[in-house]
């Protein structure tokens, strides 16, 4: 199952095209500079940008095609736009009753309660759109396009009107919100702490082209793209909490690869966690250090050595199925002499993992 | 009472022709205003200047056009001679006509005015939440462009009621069918009747203000709270 997409779309000067295979599950983030096409693509995707010359399918359903288009109404699709949109006439129980009503399944009660209650809007039911501030309206948004049990969630950059506090509020709600979807998330983003916390697979888009397309974990960390050389350059790890050493607080993270500790007691058991490590936070030895006040030590092959400005090198490290960046400066990389294929240790401080 | 039987009638006439001029208005008025606030057409302006002429032309005129077009030899005239019906000048419906044509910007503009103010995006939020076409346009214009609405019935209703030389050129003076109310109190003023004069222009001008204030109450208890 996936999502078929191929657009020409010339509006102007900018000409989208766009050609490409969505996975039609998980969280795919559209990614990429402003004025990339991402709003246009994700517009076109909901049927409200129409082109001629277009094809989308949707699993087995066309929504579009050379003589045949689905009207956005008609396409079982959730939309929430950058700014929160709330019908400024309706309450906020109206608001979020108005997609549900007109959604052919009917909702159950019970269904729509769970959203309220993860939104936590319960107690906004009753008010005006203009009651409520920045972060409420836009969470009553989500929660609206939820309740219209919709097949596919677009979001056009949710949190981009909002501020960094209510971003931070909001972040949450949207992962949870994500982990207990069972439908396929397009979400257009060009920030990449939020493609970086909430994205499956990433669609890089830049000047109307895809540039590339991938799980998140291979983008971030291909040498060949721009992510691997901004200053944040990072690495994502999957992992699953293995154990804790209760007398020092640590838990232990496993991954394909080794396994890290991290000083976080309030993960439950099994539970998967996505890490983030910071190209500039790895350094590298040629032997394994004792004595050292760092703990997790991970054994890797140099897959690749590419210079960076700056005097530094980028280094791309394999342990297992994960990949890790390692920013260095060249003086260190000559010092080490350090070359593709070459055995050594990736150090990380525990207390510079992102979880 | 100072008020005769004719000036009820006047009254009467007036009443209606408002009410009747504000209801045509109202249906042809929403889909031209609607198409002139979404048309991309790029010859628009010239439909929006012909709605506007009623504005600057001086009614006699207008009422004269018409006068000539719906008159027995006119273009109008001759196809409802053609298709049987009874000519059109001096008739309530030609005066209901003449209404239509001269009160249409007062109905027209606001309206559109109110459409464009909705813009693209919550009629766009309510198609991804199912809602076709028709559905949008009464759940979500009709609703949102209600003080749009209210102002273009209370313009098109009150220029009615105080239109002269439309009136005079295309329905003339009859009694009980085209005399209304401002031609009425003319002819009091002409006949030096002022008392009478003054009884029909004290009810009218006790009418509009009522009206007005009710509307305009009604319209302010709806916004309240808004930012």
């Amino acid at each position: 199952m996936s999502i078929d997409v191929r657009f020409n779309i010339q509006r102007g000067d900018f000409n989208l095209v766009i050609n490409t295979v969505i996975p039609n599950k998980g969280v795919t983030a559209i990614f990429g500079p402003s004025g990339s096409g991402k709003t246009t693509l994700l517009r076109a995707i909901s049927g409200l940008e129409q082109c001629e010359d277009g094809y989308l399918k949707v699993g087995e359903t066309v929504w579009q095609d050379n003589c045949w288009f689905v009207p956005t109404y008609k396409r079982k699709i959730a939309y929430v736009f950058q700014e929160p949109s709330l019908f400024s006439h309706l309450n906020v129980q109206n608001n979020i009753n108005y997609g549900m009503t007109r959604a052919k399944c009917r909702n159950s009660v019970d269904k729509l309660q769970y959203t309220i209650e993860l939104l936590q809007i319960s107690h906004l039911l009753e008010r005006m759109p203009w009651q409520l501030s920045g972060g409420e309206q836009q969470r009553v948004a989500i929660a609206r396009a939820l309740a219209a049990d919709p097949t596919m969630l677009l979001l056009d950059e949710p949190l981009a009107a909002l501020g960094d506090e209510q971003k931070a509020a909001i972040l949450p709600f949207l992962e949870s919100v994500y982990k207990t979807l069972a439908i396929p998330v397009l979400y257009v983003s060009h920030s990449r702490e939020e493609v970086a916390c909430l994205a499956d697979h990433l669609l890089l888009l830049d000047h109307g082209r895809v540039h590339a397309a991938g799980t998140v974990q291979d983008i971030f960390t291909d040498i060949d793209l721009p992510l691997a050389h901004q200053t944040g350059a990072e690495s994502i790890i999957e992992a699953t909490v293995a154990g804790y050493d209760t007398s020092f607080g640590l838990v232990q993270l496993k991954f394909s690869g080794g396994t890290f500790s991290v000083a976080s007691a309030s993960l439950p058991a099994h539970s998967n966690v996505r890490i983030q490590v910071l190209a500039r936070d790895v350094s590298i030895t040629l032997e394994r250090q004792k004595n050292t006040s760092i703990l997790n030590i991970i054994a890797v092959t140099i897959d690749r050595i590419e210079p960076e400005k700056n005097a530094q090198m980028i280094l791309r490290l394999i342990a297992g199925n994960t990949v890790l960046l390692s920013r260095i400066s060249c003086k260190s990389a000559y010092d080490l002499d350090l070359k593709k294929g070459d055995k050594v240790y990736a150090q990380i401080k525990s207390a510079s993992l992102l979880i | 009472m100072i008020l005769s039987d004719q000036d009820f009638t006047a009254l009467f006439v007036t009443l209606k022709l408002a009410s009747i001029s504000t209801i045509i208005l109202l249906i042809l008025g929403t889909p031209l205003a609607w198409w002139l606030a979404r048309s991309q057409w790029r010859f628009k302006y010239v439909v929006e200047a012909i709605i506007a002429l009623p504005l600057i032309l001086p009614p006699t005129v207008l009422g004269f056009y018409l006068l000539i077009s719906l008159g027995p030899n006119g273009p109008l005239g001759s196809l409802l001679k053609m298709l049987g019906a009874a000519p059109l000048p001096f008739t309530f419906i030609g005066l209901v006509i003449g209404s239509v044509f001269y009160s249409m910007p007062f109905v027209v503009q606001p309206l559109q005015t109110a459409f464009s103010g909705i813009g693209q995006r919550p009629l766009e939020v309510a198609a991804t939440l199912g809602a076709s076409r028709l559905d949008r346009f009464v759940t979500i214009v009709l609703p949102m462009a209600r003080p749009g609405f209210i102002t273009a019935s209370v313009l098109g209703f009150a220029h009615t009621l105080g239109e002269f030389g439309v009136v005079l050129m295309i329905g003339g003076n009859i009694p009980g069918t085209t005399q209304v109310v401002s031609i009425a109190i003319y002819d009091h003023v002409e006949a030096l009747e002022y008392s009478q004069a003054h009884g029909l222009a004290g009810t009218l001008l006790i009418l509009s203000f009522t009206l007005l204030m009710i509307v305009y109450g009604a319209n302010r208890r709806y916004a309240v709270g808004h930012p």
